[in-house]
């Protein structure tokens, strides 16, 4: 009866707030949706790496990271009323690539990550949207065949070399015979290293060509023993994508010389021995998630979902084009759990990242190495440095 | 007659006030990560008076309120030591604590405050008994534990998250999360309870919250002359007692900063060993010794002229540092 009464009953009113606050929690988890690329029949990835143990090589594909990483996010996401929405599409084959992006655009994708081989990505049209390169290390994708809206979580092939000349010049293991494979892969990965060599100040005595196999015929090029005679050396440097030869090479040199490059010591993004930095609790959760040990690219994966989560917190937003400028940002910090602040260099997109010098079982070193100094970031010593990019597309 | 006992009056006051001085029994412990033991300093003489044997790994390390116990968090045997000061033996330990690296206690000596790091929680265990008796879900990598002083709250860093989790310590319900800089770390509270540092070691800065807003509300950037932002890496902080002075300890820059709490300015730089973590001051804040985790030894500073005075090794990887005085 009374005129002060409320037209909505009580329990209506009671019911409508209770619905919305529903409401805006369901909806307060708004989603961050995150892609991921790849094909679902990659030759880079085969079952007999991980079984034998081939080094340098990845053990298993690169999207358990993204999955470690969404994970870790999903907490501090929600406590900015961010969920996160990891989607992962694999192509059947190259020609299904565009139609698995155009997927991802459409369930709103605010980035991809994208684990393809560089040939394969440097062929893939993405406009606008921010892609994020975990797996390919081709030196061309950072030069000629750089983009504005790719970003490189996976060190450059340049920065892999320079951090083992870094560590061969600190050592003064000046001379080094090379044994090159015959992938397109070794020819890259020994153009990258006579880079590296020229920047450092390593001799490279010989560059010489080796085969697969026991024919007699081609003694000369398979046997490693002819492969190594009538020089003198410090190390013996291979460049095998294939890790097959470099396998067979230890002990069986003409000097007792360490091997280098795909055996012995090698460059590498991420290792399981790695002690420092949280590095063993990284290692524990991704093991305990996959029963295998972190190599380069789970970590560049992990690292890639990391960094959008971060620029998601950092933001409180989920706007592609707010998400891809605070990463480009001068202020953003990356914990890589390599002990140094990362972000991404302005003129090409590349992660600036510390590399990690490994035995089997060991990381020796960490580059940049004591003494390698550049005027404004150290981690410019490794790559390719501002006046060495041949990067127009307006990335930074 | 008068003047006697006016003698024993005096003698009397003499031992009261020198009992009230040095209460405890002056040594400095201090935790040996790779040598798993807690040695024991005299503070005076800075001699080695005894290596307690602990659990693998000990690593942080802190009192009871009267400073009769002292609790080891022994990270690869999983449990937590208790070490009884007076006899300088591991008494007793509390089982099934997983690779326990920072702990705080409750303002009224009952729980022990942990941060799980393997499985992103924090918990709280009843020192009597050894039960678990409330987890609370936190961010990725949980690291530093620190009650306010008032026993009402506990604040929690995720190394991963980057953020400072304010937790209830009746209801243990998490109150707020609080976004700080990357890789935080370890916490300093002013006495009044208002303001809660927190070190964030990959930043390299010490991020200040209003305790009563939570929230950000000032941050120190260090950045010493002559060193890389990578090796600048703040993890130890600790306060006087009146809160005015803050010392933190750069990690691999081997400096301890010397904050002003008032103005947040950094009045000092003091060089010690290599990646300087654990710092305690003495009861009179006269000395600040500081464990060294990569030269094996521990830095003792005058606080007045602000030098070391004297590096005593410790053994392999020291971790922790408490006083007993």
């Amino acid at each position: 009866m009374s005129t002060t009464r409320s037209p909505v009953p009580d329990t209506l009113f009671l019911l409508i707030l209770l619905l919305g606050g529903l409401g805006t929690a369901a909806h307060g988890a708004e989603t961050l949706t995150v892609g991921y690329l790849d094909l679902a029949d990659d030759p880079r990835y085969r079952d007999e790496y991980r079984e034998e143990e081939l080094r340098g090589l990845p053990w298993g594909r690169p999207y358990a990271g993204a999955e470690l990483a969404a994970r870790e996010a999903r907490f501090p996401l929600a406590a900015v009323g961010l969920a996160l929405d990891l989607r992962h599409e694999s192509a059947a084959g190259p020609e299904e690539l565009p139609a698995r992006l155009a997927v991802l655009r459409q369930a709103g994708a605010a980035a991809v990550l994208v684990d393809l081989p560089g040939e394969r990505l440097a062929a893939l049209a993405a406009d606008d949207l921010l892609l994020l390169n975990v797996s390919a290390r081709d030196d061309a994708l950072r030069q000629t065949q750089c983009r504005a809206n790719l970003l490189h979580l996976i060190p450059a092939e340049a920065m892999y070399q320079d951090a083992l000349a870094q560590y061969l010049v600190a050592r003064k293991w000046r001379q080094v015979l090379v044994l090159q494979g015959p992938a397109a892969a070794d020819a890259a990965r020994v153009a990258s290293f006579q880079r590296a060599a020229g920047r450092f100040g390593l001799k490279i005595v010989a560059v010489r060509p080796f085969v697969y196999g026991n024919d007699p015929r081609q003694r000369e090029q398979n046997n490693l023993a002819l492969l190594t005679s009538g020089a003198d050396y410090d190390v013996l440097y291979i460049a095998d994508a294939g890790a097959e030869f470099a396998r067979e090479a230890a002990y069986r040199g003409q000097l007792p010389r360490p091997l280098v490059g795909a055996e012995g010591l090698l460059a590498e993004a991420w290792h399981w021995a790695w002690e420092r930095h949280g590095a063993p609790q990284l290692n524990k959760r991704f093991r305990k998630q996959t029963g295998r040990p972190m190599d380069d690219a789970a970590w560049a994966a992990w690292l890639g979902v990391k960094a959008l989560a971060e620029a998601a917190l950092r933001t409180q937003s989920r706007d592609p084009a707010q998400l891809a400028a605070y990463l480009r940002g001068a202020g953003l910090v990356l914990d890589g759990f390599k002990g140094y602040r990362l972000d991404f260099r302005s003129w090409d997109g590349q992660l600036r990242q510390p590399l990690l010098l490994t035995s089997h079982n060991w990381v020796v070193e960490r580059a940049p190495l004591e003494g390698f100094l550049h005027q404004s970031n150290n981690l410019d010593t490794l790559g390719f440095d501002r006046p060495d990019s041949r990067c127009r597309a307006g990335g930074g | 007659m008068k003047s006697m006992a006016l003698g024993a009056g005096l003698a009397l006051l003499l031992l009261l006030s020198s009992a009230a001085q040095a209460r405890g029994t002056g040594y400095v412990f201090v935790s040996s990560e790779k040598d798993d033991q807690v040695v024991v300093l005299d503070g005076k003489t800075l001699e080695r008076v005894a290596a307690i044997p602990t659990g693998k790994r000990p690593r942080w390390l802190q009192f009871d309120a009267d400073k009769n116990k002292l609790f080891v968090a022994a990270s690869n045997s999983n449990r937590i030591d208790i070490i009884d000061v007076a006899s300088l033996k591991v008494e007793r330990s509390i089982a099934g604590v997983e690779d326990p690296e920072i702990f705080d206690l409750s303002t009224d000596g009952r729980l022990l405050y942990i941060s799980y790091e393997d499985d992103a929680e924090f918990g709280a265990v009843e020192i009597a008994s050894g039960r678990r008796v409330a987890e609370v879900a936190v961010g990725e990598e949980p690291e530093g534990v620190k009650a306010s002083p008032d026993g009402s709250t506990v604040y929690v860093t995720s190394e991963v998250a980057n953020m400072v989790h304010v937790i209830d310590a009746e209801s243990f319900q998490v109150k707020a999360n609080i976004l700080v800089d990357n890789r935080p770390r370890r916490f300093a509270i002013t006495p009044d309870g208002r303001e809660v540092w927190v070190t964030n070691e990959l930043s390299g800065t010490v991020s200040i919250i209003d305790a009563a807003k939570n929230q950000v509300v000032g941050s120190i950037r260090f950045q010493p002359k002559g060193f890389r932002p990578e090796d600048v890496t703040p993890v130890g902080i600790v306060m006087t007692g009146d809160g005015r002075i803050a010392y933190i300890t750069l990690g691999r820059a081997n400096h301890v900063a010397v904050v002003d709490v008032p103005s947040r300015r950094i009045t000092d730089l003091v060089l010690v060993g290599r990646r300087a973590w654990g710092l305690a001051l003495s009861r009179d804040e006269s000395r600040l010794f500081v464990a060294n985790g990569l030269s094996d030894d521990l830095s003792v500073i005058d606080t007045a002229s602000r030098r070391v005075i004297k590096s005593v090794p410790v053994g392999r990887v020291p971790h922790s540092v408490v006083v007993d005085d």
